[in-house]
């Protein structure tokens, strides 16, 4: 059996049993990469010497009896929007194609105390602004699924990476699906922990309200295992929470008898893709014969996220985004006149397509004489969103959506109108406007054979109601199972 | 259209973003189109309703005033785009 296809947790006991070696698993894991990179494109740069530096050190202390941590000499890959000490993080953005941070994210620090190798960073769209990764300044991804077809975004190459065996796990980051939706595309688990669970210091800013950084694996028995490691109370990150540590593996029971699902009828309508709906449908059977009880809730703020979103992730990013003015760091524009010039020419030249959408319809909606009716007002709709949930938790345990309204679509298709491409998030935008946990699993396939995602989303805090109810769907399901089939070589 | 050329000209100024009339003509259709869309948003009645800026129930979040090491300065200046004498180097400021 090939080592590169197990999941996290197999490989992770192989080593520690001394079944292979640390550096077996890396050369199995780039020989993978070296045979399927070129089709699929999910990386932007591979890390292999220092990563071999690190294979040697942590064989040296598995050797010696020293323990090396659960994740021991496991290979992990990195959304480029996370910031690696001495390895270029890009955001895949011409404005920080020569950014090498000089230090650790909080999250890349963890991983590493936790013994897990980074093997490389992996593309994304630009600054994380985009559903189907195609807004990277660096290449276009494919989904391992059909090579004509986006892998989702923001995180599309973390997706694909995993998806396609070329990582055992990897780190994304969501601010309004940009885990969820990508692991639907591409069939893998994704999760978007509640917001303040995990540090944001080191991850660079879209809309700091609604980042969160969160894992990709193969099973949710791995993802509650990252869970463990990345959660945590950062004082370098003043947003996040100073909660007491959970062990979220205890949560992986297959059980949901007692347990309550929200099924939102007033938010899926029938007017989504059929083969989505049906998967969904089947899923709620699933639950229901796993002895849950179902339960029909009522979310009528939800169809209000997405405009609310696109108003308040918007200005959030036009404020952000400013501090690329070509002056410390990035791009600096070669010919300018003035120092004017230079700000102008460097932020026009460095910053792709959507990227100028966002930030100017951020500066919009917070100018003078359309802040209240915009800015304010989306805020005041943000409090009835995350009030409607609070309710909804009060008549269940699990929320229940299908993550996306469609399956992957082809490269090209929304490139005339970015509000067609927007309405992608419909399902997925709720969650961060109320900074709620939810997670992404494998739920079936459409009429072409590309993947289909099932979201659990739980109260605040709640990731172990969430993962249990995700773990017995995943259980009872073999959608998790199939892997695509990439044909090897260049 | 609901936002016209000379907003998107006004905001691209505010956003030091500089716009061929090409992209000038394609944005403003595309930002009137989603302003259109987030419209929907003035059908909702707010009155009373307090704005959410932040999902978490944490206020002023304070560390001790406490002098640290910093980053070495040659590791920061590796980033910089033109410099000179352990300084960050542009163009005149002041006229």
């Amino acid at each position: 059996m090939d080592l590169y296809s197990l999941a996290l947790t197999d490989v992770a006991k192989k080593i520690k049993n001394k079944e292979v070696k640390i550096k077996d698993v890396l050369d199995d894991i780039y020989s993978r990469i070296d045979n399927v990179e070129p089709k699929v494109d999910a990386y932007i740069t591979l890390t292999q010497k220092l990563a071999y530096e690190r294979a040697q050190e942590l064989q040296q202390k598995l050797d010696n009896g020293e323990d090396i941590g659960i994740l021991g000499g496991v290979p992990i890959a990195i959304k480029d929007n996370i910031c690696t000490n001495g390895v270029k993080t890009t955001c895949a953005s011409r404005m920080l194609e020569n950014f090498t941070p000089i230090y650790d994210a909080t999250v890349i620090k963890k991983l590493e105390e936790a013994g897990a190798i980074v093997i490389g960073k992996t593309n994304m769209d630009e600054f994380a602004m985009g559903s189907s990764t195609e807004t990277s300044y660096m290449k276009k991804t494919k989904n391992p699924w059909d090579l004509t077809r986006v892998p989702g975004g923001s995180s599309g190459g973390s997706a694909a990476a995993v998806s396609s065996d070329m990582a055992f796990a990897a780190l994304g980051s969501d601010t309004g699906g940009s885990i969820r939706q990508p692991a639907s595309y591409c069939s893998v688990v994704g999760l978007k922990p509640t917001y303040g669970l995990i540090s944001r210091f080191g991850l660079i800013a879209f809309a700091s309200s609604l980042d969160q950084i969160g894992p990709f694996t193969k099973t949710v028995e791995d993802a509650a295992l990252m869970l463990n490691v990345i959660a945590g109370h950062d004082e370098k990150d003043t947003t996040s929470a100073d909660i007491e540590k959970q062990d979220y593996t205890k949560a992986l029971l297959n059980d949901v008898s007692g347990k309550t699902i929200g099924i939102p009828t007033d938010f899926i309508t029938d007017g989504i893709n059929k083969d989505v709906r049906a998967a969904y449908d089947e899923a709620i059977a699933t639950l229901k014969n796993a002895g849950a009880a179902i339960k029909e809730i009522k979310l009528e703020y939800a169809k209000y996220s997405l405009a609310t979103y696109y108003i308040i992730a918007t200005a959030e990013a036009s404020s952000n985004l400013g501090r690329y003015d070509g002056i410390r760091y990035g791009y600096r524009a070669k010919d300018f006149n003035d120092l004017e010039d230079l700000y102008r020419k460097s932020r026009t030249e460095g910053f792709g397509a959507e990227v100028k959408r966002r930030i100017m319809l951020g500066t919009y909606v917070l100018s003078s004489g359309y802040y209240d009716a915009y800015y304010k007002r989306a805020q005041q709709v943000r409090t009835l969103i995350v009030e409607n949930f609070k309710k909804a938790f009060e008549e269940c345990d699990v929320i229940m959506i299908p993550t996306a309204p469609n399956t992957s679509f082809k490269f090209g298709a929304h490139n005339a109108s970015p509000l067609e491409m927007y309405l992608e998030d419909i399902y997925t935008v709720p969650v961060n406007m109320a900074g709620l946990p939810a997670v992404s699993v494998p739920g079936g396939f459409d009429s072409n054979g590309m993947p289909i995602g099932i979201q659990f989303i739980a109260k605040a805090f709640d990731e172990k109601n969430m993962l249990q109810v995700a773990y017995t769907f995943e259980q009872n399901t073999t959608y998790h199972k199939e892997r695509p089939s990439i044909q090897e070589g260049k | 259209m609901s936002v016209s050329k000379e907003d998107v000209k006004h905001i691209a100024n505010l956003s030091k973003l500089n716009l061929t009339d090409e992209e000038l003509d394609k944005y403003t259709t595309d930002l009137s189109n989603i302003v259109d869309f987030a419209n929907e948003l003035s059908n909702i009645n707010v009155d009373g309703v307090k704005p959410t800026a932040h999902i978490l129930d944490i206020k002023n979040v304070f560390r001790k005033d406490e002098v640290d090491a910093s980053y070495d300065r040659e590791e920061i200046l590796k980033n910089a785009p033109s410099k000179d004498a352990g300084c960050i180097s542009v163009p005149k400021v002041v006229e």
